[in-house]
């Protein structure tokens, strides 16, 4: 799972400026050398493919026999296809589950911690960042674990007198979904946390006395102060969310496998259930190509939002 | 509410998040230690540690580890440096098409694998390169140097203009100024490219699903799902194979974890 720097606004400095001196370059083709061999990778390995992608996305093609050119019906299918368009619908619970409650849960958290400056803090942070770095797979096993029939879940509801509550949770129709979907809080909530927390640390200490001097409690003081300061870290901890839940694949592959039935699937799998198991490549290149441009339009929007921030 | 109270609260929110985030670790820690079966005998002080040792065999780790450590060593190695040249030009040369460039580099960043892996698996079939080394290294080469480029780039424009003019009058090449002069100031942001790569190449689970049909090669996530296939009611032996796999990362994590944070916050806030 890469975690996909947020664009934000980039000042153009160049304008306006005195040229800056290029270094020892004794040819004008320097520079380019210097980016060749990074540039020819990137090409064969990220832009040449996706420009393919999008070509197979016009096609109806299982892989094998000749394709067939059907303009933009994959397309269409994405959003009138139901078992597509229940896949794009969880993609949205997904984000309730991975962007939405880790970033509410760790403004309370985080403005907690922040206002009473105790110790363990660094301790705190290692451990709450740990569930980043620990593999999708071996996170959805542990979960496995937890949510299986007589997995630890179960056995903690048995064992206060709760048994009528016990089910297996990532077989059942209604409750898979957001079973699944509290992985991702897990996962992204110490993310979230820790990017608040840094940018709580910049506040400057001078607002809280002011507000403090106006008699603002604690909640106003969050909502005057904290709040309007960390408006940057939000929008990239959203950002950073979304995009991880759209591209959630290795943690449904290893659950449910999009079941029971599909109520799990979500667009990533259903690229490669379609792409490598249902012989539909275009179809599967479609969603993918629907995938990618989502993701660019949330980055722009963020990138929007980030420059009115600046202003 | 008084002072100590209040410090008890903010305690207690910390304790109680901090287990939570620890709890699934613990779980599967422990998991792992149990006993196999109810006649697993009564093992070490209740523990049984040589689940690891079965599950390392049964699941034939030892090989797929090795395919696991070769692919993240490639990856790594040519990816950082190739985003260290490409970050050099970027960072500290002016010349034609360098923001249409470096844009086409940023939007690397925010494709998705499953964009890519698609035609990425057809095109190396034709090619005869499916259930190749190459074919698991490459597309993670370029993911990697997207972010290794902007990582660079932004490390060598914040380095000191005064030494890039300083090694200038001296004489040194474009070269030597930054092999001799940027680089060992740059050395703390290499790590950070350097250790951020090694955990997302290791942890890396759809392209080498795809690319290798054959499953001849098989990194160590794949093969703990594979694994997971064949022993899905052996809890302790799979939580085994499972701690084993996030092993290498976590310990990396655990002695560096300052350039994970840093990488991770700073990769998706700065500029």
């Amino acid at each position: 799972m890469k975690s996909s720097p947020v664009l934000a606004a980039e000042p153009v400095r160049q304008a306006g400026r005195p040229r800056r001196p290029s270094i020892g370059a004794r040819s004008r083709l320097t520079p380019y050398l210097y980016l060749l061999p990074a540039f020819v990778v990137y090409a064969a390995f990220m832009i040449y493919p996706l420009i393919r992608a999008g070509q197979l996305s016009l096609y109806e093609w299982d892989g094998l026999s000749l394709a067939t050119f059907v303009g933009l019906r994959n397309y269409q299918e994405v959003f009138t296809d139901p078992d597509l368009r229940d896949s794009f619908a969880h993609a949205l619970v997904l984000i309730f589950f991975y962007s939405v409650l880790p970033v509410l849960v760790g403004l309370l958290i985080s403005s907690v911690l922040h206002r009473a400056r105790i110790r363990g803090l660094g301790f705190f942070r290692t451990v709450v960042f740990l569930p980043q770095v620990i593999a999708m797979v071996v996170v959805a096993i542990a979960w496995r674990q937890i949510y299986a029939p007589d997995g630890t879940l179960n056995s903690v509801l048995e064992a206060i007198g709760l048994d009528q509550l016990a089910r297996p949770w990532l077989g059942d129709f209604v409750l898979a979904l957001p079973a699944v979907g509290l992985i991702g809080t897990w996962v992204q909530t110490g993310l979230v946390t820790v990017l608040l927390l840094a940018g709580m640390s910049r506040i400057p200490g001078e607002l809280y006395e002011a507000a403090r001097i106006d008699g603002a409690g604690p909640v106003r003081e969050f909502f005057a102060v904290t709040l309007p300061a960390v408006r940057g870290e939000i929008v990239v901890a959203l950002t950073l969310t979304i995009i991880a839940a759209l591209k959630t694949f290795d943690l449904i592959y290893v659950t449910t496998g999009g079941g029971p039935g599909n109520t799990t699937s979500v667009p990533s799998y259903e690229v490669f259930r379609r792409a490598f198991e249902l012989g539909q490549v275009g179809s599967a290149s479609a969603i993918a190509i629907t995938l990618t441009i989502m993701i660019f339009a949330i980055n722009l929007v963020v990138n929007r939002i980030g420059e009115r921030d600046n202003r | 509410m008084n002072l100590r109270s209040e410090r008890l609260m903010n305690y207690a929110v910390l304790v109680l998040f901090a287990a939570m985030a620890l709890g699934p670790v613990l779980i599967i820690l422990g998991n792992a230690l149990g006993p196999q079966s109810a006649d697993s005998g009564p093992g070490l002080l209740g523990l049984h540690p040589g689940n690891f040792v079965d599950a390392w065999q049964q699941g034939n780790f030892a090989s797929y580890m090795t395919t696991s450590v070769i692919v993240a060593a490639i990856v790594v190695t040519v990816s950082t440096v190739f985003s260290t040249l490409a970050g050099y030009a970027f960072g500290t040369m002016t010349f034609r098409g360098s923001q249409v460039l470096f844009y086409v580099f940023l939007l690397g960043i925010m494709v998705p694998t499953e964009a890519i892996v698609v035609p990425l698996f057809f095109d190396l079939r034709d090619l005869g390169l499916t259930n190749t080394l190459w074919a698991i290294a490459l597309p993670q080469i370029a993911q990697s140097v997207a972010f290794g480029t902007f990582w660079m780039r932004a490390t060598f424009r914040s380095s000191s203009r005064a030494l890039i003019e300083a090694a200038t009058l001296d004489g040194a090449g474009s070269a030597r100024t930054l092999f001799s002069v940027l680089l060992p100031v740059a050395r703390p942001a290499v790590v950070t490219l350097v250790v951020l790569s090694f955990m997302w190449t290791w942890n890396e689970f759809l392209i080498p699903l795809v690319m290798s049909p054959n499953a001849d090669l098989r990194t160590a996530p794949l093969a703990l799902a594979f694994f997971q296939g064949q022993h899905v009611q052996e809890t302790a032996l799979l939580a085994a194979g499972a701690v084993l796999v996030a092993l290498p990362v976590v310990i990396l994590y655990l002695f560096l974890q300052r350039h994970f944070i840093r990488g991770m916050l700073e990769g998706s806030v700065r500029e």
